[in-house]
């Protein structure tokens, strides 16, 4: 009834091909548009922006670049927090130590992480499933160890390196308000550039190889090409979220924050929001980050008398719970979920 | 009269070993431009082997390979043989399942499709325009397969009958110049046989495709080809046109076998 399709009239291929086809998908991704840049930056509070949206959004980011991998690719990883570590690194070392400005700093945190992952990426050509994620397993285990042991990365101190204060073009980021608009422009700037490569040929590669990666071949897809680019990419974007992390949320790049726990996590996000879909990553991103802080919350209300140690299990039970909930619900993640919501919503409230 | 003409693809005494079976002894054969040729031969004869030789997934131990004249290595990976010209169908299916009919179809065309890598993210512009011509393209075979109602499907929810035809359409889409079908009609009953015939000889005849087919189904093979090679335990018995291979005893023999065993 209020979502359909039906009198959309496409009369060129380019239409049909629009992102956006249908009118209000156009009006719903703008309202979510006003909300980001114009509502959530003047009504929440400063507590809210740095400490939740900041790593939901850079978190969301990460997520996608690991679903162009595994969800779109078929390539999976469990490397992917060290991918984000050797982004934050590179970009605070290239930024504080070697004054580079900070977007290309930013940048290039992006492009040694990619360069790191198509290394290891290497692996996929010759095995994968399983086999493959411990592979990437190694990549988690080596880069910590670099990161700690190689003395120059963080002049000797446990690995950890200072974030410095934000200048971009001499104009400092120091609000969270500010900071909030950085990472949000990066994000919508790095999802449209990624949405772009999924819906085009890059994309259907990918989603061809992880199909039928023989037939792939056969018809003229080269594994080697587009499994390496997919690394690539999907390192990219996990570097720039790792940068943007430590830029303005943990302050300093410290190995601890980007355990093999976080890989698994992101592996959580992108199954939770859906696999293969560029929505599914922000929805499991969300998931992941904003649902614990909401069932703290929630849990702090009706069990106040109840000593802490016991609601913070409890908190883990919730969670855990709903997680499992979600995938026997929808196993194909919560895009799939709204996807149905919308066949749905086109016959509301007169199924027949 | 087709064997004055310079063959398409030339295989020369092939063979190749799994192990210790011989699945191809010495085998050669030829495809003309323009023509239907079929490979036959009771199960295990070789003859997904051959397409599968031909096509770079296997490296024959000996042999060589001709195509348009051109000598080509024996080792050579699957898709730059597909960027030579040669493009292929599966027997048990093959199709990207998570995929639409359309994007199946697209992905046949991924040699075709130049815009790089940057121009593809930022999309608007050059990326858009080559989406759109090969669009275009995708849709016309849509169109000659006759699957414009299943174009935005997933290719894995479709029946079996049309994700047959989807996988020719990812074929063609290649626009080969050599075209080969393992089993086209495998599992179908007569009236899907009769369309797949149907595509097959419009696909040669108006499109000038060269097609070397492999198929089970005899009377299929007797109508619509030019040629046929019957392969037995890896060899060739016998090649010609449908009138001596129904004549032929060698292969009489191979497919029902004799009293003496």
């Amino acid at each position: 009834m209020f979502y359909r399709e039906c009198g959309v009239l496409k009369e060129t291929y380019r239409q049909d091909m629009a992102i956006f086809p249908i009118p209000l998908d156009r009006w719903g991704l703008g309202v979510m548009l006003v909300l980001a840049f114009l509502v959530i930056p003047f009504t929440a509070s400063d507590y809210w922006l740095s400490s939740i949206m900041l790593p939901f959004y850079c978190f969301s980011l990460a997520a996608l670049g690991l679903n162009f991998l595994t969800g779109y690719a078929g390539q999976v990883s469990i490397g992917h927090a060290a991918f984000m570590a050797v982004g934050a690194y590179s970009s605070l070392i290239l930024y504080g130590r070697y004054g580079v400005p900070l977007p290309l700093s930013i940048l290039g945190g992006g492009i040694f992480a990619s360069a790191a992952g198509t290394i290891f990426g290497i692996p996929s050509l010759r095995i994968k499933g399983f086999y493959l994620a411990v592979s990437t397993l190694a990549a988690q285990f080596i880069i910590e160890w670099v990161l700690t042991h190689w003395q120059w990365v963080s002049g000797g101190v446990f690995g950890t390196v200072d974030a410095p204060d934000m200048y971009i073009f001499g104009w400092l980021i120091d609000t969270p308000v500010k900071k909030y608009y950085l990472v949000l422009c990066v994000l919508i700037l790095l999802t449209v550039f990624g949405k772009n490569l999924v819906r085009g040929q890059l994309g259907r590669n990918w989603t061809a190889i992880r199909d039928m990666d023989v037939a792939a071949e056969i018809i003229g897809v080269s594994l080697f090409r587009n499994k390496l680019i997919a690394f690539a990419v999907s390192s990219f974007y996990a570097g720039v979220a790792g940068s943007l992390i430590t830029f303005t949320y943990y302050l300093a790049a410290n190995i601890e924050e980007f355990n093999l726990f976080l890989s698994f996590h992101l592996l959580g996000m992108i199954i939770i929001g859906g696999m293969g879909t560029v929505l599914g990553s922000f929805f499991g991103a969300g998931f992941m980050t904003l649902l614990p802080i909401f069932i703290n919350q929630t849990l702090l209300t009706i069990m106040e008398r109840v000593p802490s140690d016991i609601r913070a299990n409890s908190e883990a039970i919730v969670f855990g719970g709903l997680i499992v909930f979600f995938l026997i619900v929808e196993p194909y993640g919560m895009a799939r979920l709204w996807q149905t919501i919308k066949e749905k919503m086109r016959l509301w409230p007169f199924p027949y | 009269m087709n064997k004055k003409r310079e063959p398409l693809l030339r295989v020369e005494d092939i063979s190749i070993t799994f192990g210790r079976l011989k699945a191809l002894n010495g085998v050669s054969l030829e495809v003309y431009p323009g023509e239907v040729m079929a490979i036959i031969g009771p199960n295990g004869a070789g003859k997904t082997t051959m397409l599968n030789v031909i096509n770079g997934v296997y490296t024959p131990d000996e042999g060589r390979i001709f195509f348009e004249g051109m000598e080509r290595p024996l080792k050579m990976k699957p898709h730059h043989v597909a960027a030579m010209g040669i493009s292929r169908t599966f027997q048990n299916l093959a199709l990207f399942r998570g995929m639409t009919t359309l994007g199946n179809i697209l992905v046949g065309r991924s040699q075709k499709m130049h815009s790089n890598f940057f121009s593809q993210g930022i999309y608007w512009g050059m990326s858009e325009k080559e989406e759109v011509e090969h669009r275009e393209a995708v849709e016309w075979i849509i169109d000659f397969l006759e699957i414009e109602n299943i174009r935005k499907q997933p290719a894995g929810m479709l029946p079996y009958g049309l994700q047959k035809r989807v996988e020719l359409g990812r074929a063609l889409a290649a626009e080969p110049k050599l075209l080969l079908l393992d089993e086209p009609m495998a599992g179908m009953n007569l009236e899907e046989k009769e369309d797949i015939a149907r595509f097959v000889l419009d696909a040669n005849e108006e499109l000038n495709y060269t097609i070397a087919l492999i198929e089970h189904d005899m009377g299929v093979v007797m109508d619509i080809c030019d040629r046929i090679v019957v392969l037995d335990f890896g060899n060739k018995i016998a090649e010609g046109t449908p009138e001596e291979i129904k004549a032929n005893p060698k292969v009489i023999q191979a497919y029902l076998g004799t009293a003496g065993g």
